[in-house]
């Protein structure tokens, strides 16, 4: 099995949580990190290599930042231009099916900020339910997210635990198997 | 002379150049010198195997005539009149001065008043063979010393016009007017009455300057377009002939003449190609020169007064780099570069060989004078490359102490980044560089651009970068990254390959001229290059995109999409560079591949194919035949 991490962030420099995990999977074996920002730095994305990249791999990891309750702009665009009908869905589009689609996302409000009664009304599940729809029409096995919470407030410890939580998301999913592991890494402090 | 005894003669001179001047060279005498010698070994006080080195000589003062055509040619009007300050100061005051201090001394022991200020005047000459040779020879030419012995040599091939015309004044007995010896100058002025001979003069001039700038071109260019490469040498080289003779006629140095030539063709698209076509020569006949001067060495007089030969000599040279150092002090050079350029001018000049012979003739100087005096020319021009020796050392040691100089290592915080050529290209590459807070040290030649960008405060340095110890200098040695953006495409390709090799841990950036100068930089290991008007080319076309009426968006991706394609196509393209068929074949072939698949990109006017995304159509085909069978489960639109 192999995995694709398609990351998004246009700020990669500024990021110190999205640096420790791509550090975390980059280089692993079975796994192809792929830099949108820095691929295409003009968002002249090319689609048949991202189709036969994608179409290549078992499993599809999204990494981004949480902005404005979903992706970065070139991540949308990925998913618009590369998702097309007879490729991603339709009768003939089986490109992607039955494969696992994990959304990993780095979020700046604390767990409790998430769901009703919280300043952002819903759960980050909830709020990914475009992604989620997605993934369902392209035949793919949604899982269930992985999120970093209040990730500029974390030290270096809180981080470097979230981010062996990640290699363990991406290598079960390399390796097949289902995660024992809760879905949310959730600093020790806020747990 | 037999028929044989052209060839024979050729043999010899070729052959003396050839064993000795890779000798000197790698002895680290400069190839002047090399040749000097090999002249004294087959000449007439050597081996003796040389017919008239007189008649050798004459033949060969036409290198100097072609080299100043080159002179001209890099140039411009605009860059000759910025040096005109030099060029009558320095200059100007060089030969006043160096005149009157030799004519002074000539006085002093006691010899007649006129011929004092014949001897002032011809010994107040320098050598522009010998100086420009060795100038660029030790990559001198484009430092401010070089600048300056140029502007000086400049001045003093306009000189000799007037000390031509006003030596016969000075004459006692009576010959003026008499052929002057073998130079044959003069002759069809003389024909004309006295009002037209100026006349004459500006005719020629304006001759050659709108001859130049409006009848070369068409000629250039028909000739350009046969294709025959040797007819187009053949034009180049009688032009200088041409002009040459047109000089000579009116009375003006054929020299000069070439030099206002080149300058009227500086600006032409031909410049690259004239001088490629004509460097060669330029290179013979100066050996060729040089050789017939070391012949000309009159050995038997030097041996037989060789002390008063040596201390006029020393003399001599001792007076003129006197007054070059006190002027060039004068004109604010730091005490390393008015070191180079007294030295590098202090001998006498070729032109001194003429007008001795021209003097002797008016009998403004005595025979015995003139052959003493001409012994001390020839000697004084053998030790110029002993001197420039001399002069590269003082200048190092001077230069070590002093504050400003325009070699001197940048400061300590090395640059991330050195851009060569700070022209129109390079200038935008460090300015956003430069805005991005990088360190960027800057190494040009234009000495008006150095000025200003240290006006504002960036290092910017003076100089050929295609020299490693400029670049070294400038800091190739602590930055990252090298962007050569100079406007030369040979140079490009020369840097390049330097840098690789003297600088490995360099990321060379490099200008590219075209397609086929990319291939070259691709070849040398660039580690990045960019065609210099492709960026631009592609803006524009997408700016007539969207005045057709596509859209900005789409009309950006147009442009994109296109330059993703060529991109492709030149990496594909460049394995087969190097072989002319193959690549002719493959670039048929795959420039119709490309054309299709950017066709298919760009589909139909509306729809790119990259940009299809909810593009309707393939979804209404699959719905309307999902229709028939199962209308409830119709996929979303």
């Amino acid at each position: 099995m192999s995995v694709i991490v398609l990351f998004a962030h246009p700020a990669y420099q500024r990021s110190r949580a999205n640096r420790a995990l791509v550090e975390a999977v980059r280089g692993l074996a079975g796994v192809t990190f792929h830099d949108l920002y820095e691929t295409y730095p003009d968002f002249m994305i090319d689609v048949e290599r991202e189709q036969a990249l994608i179409a290549a791999h078992d499993a599809l990891v999204f990494q981004h930042p949480f902005y404005w309750y979903s992706a970065p702009a070139h991540m949308k665009e990925w998913l618009d231009l590369v998702l097309t009908h007879g490729f991603a869905y339709g009768l003939e589009g089986t490109a992607i099916k039955g494969k696992p689609w994990l959304n990993a996302v780095t979020a700046g409000g604390r767990p409790a900020s998430y769901g009703a009664g919280g300043y952002n009304l819903y759960t980050i599940p909830e709020l990914l339910r475009p992604f989620e729809a997605t993934a369902h029409l392209c035949g793919c096995v949604w899982q269930d997210p992985f999120v970093v919470f209040a990730s500029h407030l974390l030290d270096d410890a809180a981080l470097a635990q979230c981010a062996e939580a990640y290699r363990d998301r991406v290598v079960a999913l390399r390796d097949g198997v289902q995660p024992a592991a809760p879905s949310q890494a959730v600093p020790a402090s806020e747990a | 002379m037999e028929d044989a005894s052209l060839l024979v003669q050729a043999f010899v001179y070729l052959l003396a150049a050839v064993i000795s001047v890779p000798v000197a060279k790698r002895l680290g005498l400069g190839s002047v010198l090399g040749y000097l010698i090999a002249g004294a070994i087959i000449g007439p006080f050597g081996l003796e195997l040389l017919g008239e080195p007189e008649d050798v000589m004459h033949v060969a003062e036409f290198g100097v005539v072609i080299m100043l055509f080159l002179i001209g040619l890099e140039i411009r009007p605009s860059l000759l009149w910025r040096m005109r300050a030099s060029i009558l100061g320095l200059g100007g005051g060089q030969v006043v001065l160096t005149g009157i201090a030799i004519a002074a001394v000539t006085l002093a022991l006691g010899l007649d008043w006129r011929t004092a200020v014949a001897c002032g005047a011809i010994l107040a000459l320098s050598s522009t063979a010998i100086v420009l040779q060795s100038l660029r020879e030790k990559g001198l030419a484009a430092t401010p010393s070089g600048r300056s012995a140029f502007a000086v040599l400049l001045f003093q091939d306009i000189a000799v016009i007037p000390m031509l015309a006003l030596l016969p004044l000075l004459a006692v007995s009576g010959l003026a007017g008499t052929e002057p010896g073998g130079h044959d100058q003069g002759t069809a002025l003389a024909e004309l009455p006295e009002w037209a001979q100026p006349l004459a003069v500006v005719f020629a001039v304006a001759v050659i300057v709108v001859g130049g700038r409006v009848g070369m071109r068409p000629v250039f260019r028909y000739i350009a377009s046969t294709g025959l490469r040797e007819i187009f040498t053949a034009a180049a080289l009688a032009l200088v002939v041409g002009v040459a003779l047109l000089m000579e006629a009116v009375g003006l140095s054929a020299a000069l003449g070439a030099f206002l030539a080149g300058v009227v063709l500086a600006d032409s698209e031909f410049r690259h190609e004239l001088e490629a076509d004509i460097e060669p020569f330029r290179g013979l006949l100066l050996g060729l020169f040089f050789i017939s001067v070391g012949a000309s060495v009159d050995f038997a007089l030097l041996l037989a007064n060789p002390l008063l030969i040596l201390g006029v000599t020393v003399g001599v040279v001792a007076v003129k780099a006197l007054v070059l150092y006190v002027l060039g002090r004068g004109f604010g050079q730091p005490p390393a570069d008015a070191t180079v350029l007294a030295l590098s001018l202090a001998q006498v000049g070729e032109f001194a060989f003429v007008l001795f012979a021209f003097a002797t003739q008016n009998g403004i100087v005595a025979d015995a004078v003139a052959d003493l005096l001409v012994a001390v020319v020839a000697l004084s021009m053998a030790a110029t490359p002993l001197l420039f020796i001399a002069a590269e050392r003082l200048a190092e040691r001077l230069s070590a102490g002093s504050e400003v100089h325009d070699h001197e290592p940048i400061e300590p915080d090395s640059p991330h980044v050195l851009i060569v050529g700070f022209g129109r290209f390079g200038q935008t590459v460090g300015r956003l560089l430069m805005a991005n807070g990088f360190r960027t040290s800057v190494l040009d030649y234009s000495a008006d651009q150095i000025e200003m960008l240290r006006s504002f405060g960036v290092k910017a340095n003076y100089g050929d970068a295609s020299r490693v110890d400029l670049l070294e200098a400038a800091g190739a040695g602590d930055a990252e990254i090298l962007v050569i953006a100079v406007d030369d495409n040979d140079k490009i390709l020369e840097i390049a390959e330097t840098a690789r090799s003297r600088f490995p841990h360099l990321k060379i950036l490099a200008r590219a001229f075209d397609r086929r100068h990319a291939y070259e930089l691709m070849k040398l290991g660039v580690h990045g290059f960019e065609r210099e008007t492709f960026e631009g080319g592609i803006a524009l076309g997408v700016e007539a995109l969207r005045h057709l009426g596509m859209r900005a968006h789409q009309a950006m991706r147009a442009g994109r999409l296109f330059r993703r394609h060529d991109h492709r196509l030149l990496q594909q393209m460049s394995e087969f560079w190097g072989d002319e068929q193959a690549y002719r074949i493959q670039s048929r072939a795959r420039s119709g591949d490309v054309d299709r698949l950017l066709r298919r990109d760009l589909d139909v006017f509306g729809t790119t194919h990259v940009d299809d995304a909810w593009d309707t159509e393939s979804l209404d085909r699959e719905n309307e035949a999902l229709a028939s069978s199962e209308p409830d489960d119709s996929l979303p639109r």
